[in-house]
């Protein structure tokens, strides 16, 4: 952690992380989805997590954004604890608007797009910033548009989401997250239900973004992207973080048995879901 | 006109798989048969009624455009109208009590429908009608606590009060299974979506979980909305003054029972035509977004009804919809 000086008060503070989980913990009945994951995610850091089907990728993302509940431990994005409050030394869930507030800095996007299928592609885009933000229309529909160029999708504004191939689909929900400013962007698999050939050019557009200073946290398959990409890599296997570090180290010279498996079993071809 | 197209296809389908030939000209055979027959019944079913001495269409045509019967026609719709918006208003309330997640709501959302679908329209209508003898006076207030207004219930309820009661709750209990398929028919997806980008729950009900379940809501609600308009005239015995009851007034001293009951069927056959036309606009408005192809023009559905009989017509609900060509393809056959 590094220490700056901040030019106004004139005071050293420890630049804190971004994203903060503390000893999430997770249970179905008795499974025991997450058991105690620790993270700090700096800005502007990209952090790739990998790991078997089931071990719990998609649970702890969705705890980021209180999607799930965690059992135990807290989220913190930007020094805010997320979803909950502390009331006499306990804490408490937070009134569904707060949460909602809280959500609009966190962009997240999910492996079935989830486009609003009754809503054109600029109305998918326009809809949160208008309808949460308060944002004027005209400024939003400009603002829209120049995420659409950014996504490489001019001149689908008035498209149906189900006129979308899968991977233009991906990218207009990608637009539609960042049209809120987020702090932090989640991605769930964002590939894995594309076609092989539309998988790459959503992959150049994360690649684009996470070259730009975003903050994003990505589950993916794609080996190769989060050697390419990600600062940090996340092995989870069974709820725990069982390695992380630099693609250098953590895909290249595994030093754990069971992501040495995984990572074979991956470079084999063989997918999971 | 459907069972030509079906019979066609039917027989050409089959003549490949059993000895060529004789098959098919067989399978064609009993089809006129069959036609042959359905017409003769019509033909007489409707000579019949042109006919009839009992029937006396001129006694029909002077009834038809009768103030009184057109006060009636208007009471019908007046009716018709404020009980399916109660019925909406109920069932649509029910249905989020229902997917609630509190005991409580959901306990009593089950008992309501419980009660109203487990009992004859006719006699809830009759006890809404008798509500005096049972409450004499109605209050508004806290229960045991202080008491803001009071008035003798025969004073409010009045015969369209005790109909609108009557069919409204009535109807929202059936609007409630509607309403509750139609959300759980949206994909989980689009509520979490919703959630992530910061809406409320109330916000993604709205906005994003309603207007797609309208797809499935619309078909059943247009059913319910014939059925609602039909089922007025039950009203007409607590001589609430719709159609039926009009009708019923006016042969009661004329004695022209028949002819007057023809008034009444043309109107209300009038009636439910004009909801079933309005009923596939609703439907198409609300099928947005719902095909890849875009939309054809009213002139091409049209077109396209009227030529290769379609299944999904002006007078039937299309379970699917937009026409994608496939219906042309049947009838180049
Ligand atoms: N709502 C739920 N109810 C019960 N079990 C669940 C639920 N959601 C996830 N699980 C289970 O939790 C485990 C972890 O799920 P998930 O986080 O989706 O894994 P991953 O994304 O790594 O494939 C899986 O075994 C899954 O079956
Ligand atoms: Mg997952």
């Amino acid at each position: 952690m590094t220490t700056v000086t901040d030019p106004v008060t004139a005071r050293t503070t420890a630049t804190r992380p971004l994203v903060q989980l503390e000893g999430l913990c997770k249970r179905y009945g008795s499974l025991r989805v997450l058991d105690g994951i620790d993270l700090e995610v700096a800005t502007g850091e990209v952090v790739c997590i990998i790991g078997p089907s089931g071990s719990g990728k998609s649970t702890m993302l969705r705890c980021v954004n209180h999607l799930e509940k965690p059992d135990q431990g807290l989220v913190r994005v930007d020094g805010e604890v997320i979803g909950v409050h502390q009331r006499r030394g306990r804490y408490v869930e937070l009134p569904a608007s707060e949460l909602a507030r809280q959500r609009t800095d966190i962009g997240m996007v999910f492996q079935a797009f989830n486009l609003f299928g009754h809503m054109t592609v600029l109305e998918n885009i326009i809809e949160a910033p208008v309808r949460v933000a308060g944002q004027p229309r005209k400024e939003a529909e400009a603002r829209a548009r120049e995420l659409l160029a950014h996504v490489r999708l001019e001149g689908k504004e008035n498209s149906y989401p189900r006129q979308l191939s899968g991977g233009q689909q991906q990218r207009v929900a990608i637009a539609r997250a960042l049209a809120m400013r987020p702090k932090v962007m989640l991605f769930d698999e964002p590939t894995s239900a594309l076609d092989p050939e539309t998988v790459g050019e959503v992959l150049s557009v994360m690649k684009l973004l996470a070259d730009e200073g975003l903050t994003m946290l990505i589950v993916t398959h794609e080996i190769e992207f989060a050697r390419d990409v990600a600062d940090r890599v996340i092995f989870i296997d069974g709820g725990r973080i069982i390695e992380q570090g630099p693609p250098s180290a953590v895909i290249e010279a595994p030093q754990h048995e069971r992501t040495k498996k995984f990572l074979s079993r991956m470079r084999g071809g063989v997918e999971e879901g | 006109m459907n069972a030509t197209a079906t019979d066609e296809v039917t027989a050409a389908s089959a003549a490949p798989a059993s000895s060529p030939g004789l098959r098919p000209v067989l399978t064609k055979a009993a089809g006129w048969v069959v036609k042959i027959f359905v017409l003769l019944i019509a033909v007489e079913i409707i000579s019949t009624f042109l006919t009839s001495d009992s029937l006396q269409w001129s006694t029909v045509w002077e009834y038809m455009f009768d103030d009184r019967v057109l006060t009636g026609v208007w009471q019908t719709i007046k009716l018709t109208v404020i009980a399916m918006v109660l019925g909406c208003l109920i069932g649509l309330a029910l249905a989020l009590m229902r997917l609630s997640h509190s005991v409580l709501l959901n306990a009593v959302a089950g008992a309501y429908v419980w009660v109203f679908r487990g009992t004859p329209l006719l006699v809830q209508i009759l006890f809404w009608f008798n509500l005096a003898s049972f409450l004499p006076d109605l209050s508004v207030g806290i229960p045991f606590g202080p008491e803001f207004g009071s008035s003798p219930t025969n004073d409010l309820i009045t015969p369209l009060v005790a109909a609108t009661l009557g069919l409204g709750l009535n109807e929202g209990a059936y609007m409630s299974e509607i309403f509750r398929a139609g959300i759980l028919s949206v994909d989980q997806g689009q509520s979490e979506a919703s959630a992530a980008l910061g809406m409320t729950r109330g916000q993604a009900m709205r906005r994003i979980i309603l207007p797609q379940a309208m797809r499935v809501i619309v078909p059943p609600t247009g059913n319910q909305v014939i059925s609602m308009l039909k089922g007025t005239s039950l009203v007409s015995i607590i001589s609430m003054n719709e159609l039926l009851y009009t009708v019923q007034v006016i042969y009661s001293r004329t004695f022209e029972t028949i002819p007057l009951l023809v008034v009444a069927s043309i109107w209300y056959l009038v009636l439910t035509t004009v909801l079933s036309i309005g009923q596939y606009f609703i439907e198409r408005h609300y099928s947005r977004g719902a095909t890849r192809n875009a939309r054809p023009s009213v002139a091409q559905r049209l077109r396209l009804t009227g030529r290769a009989e379609s299944h999904d017509g002006f007078f039937s609900s299309p379970a699917t919809q937009p026409a994608d060509g496939r219906v042309v393809d049947q009838e180049t056959k």
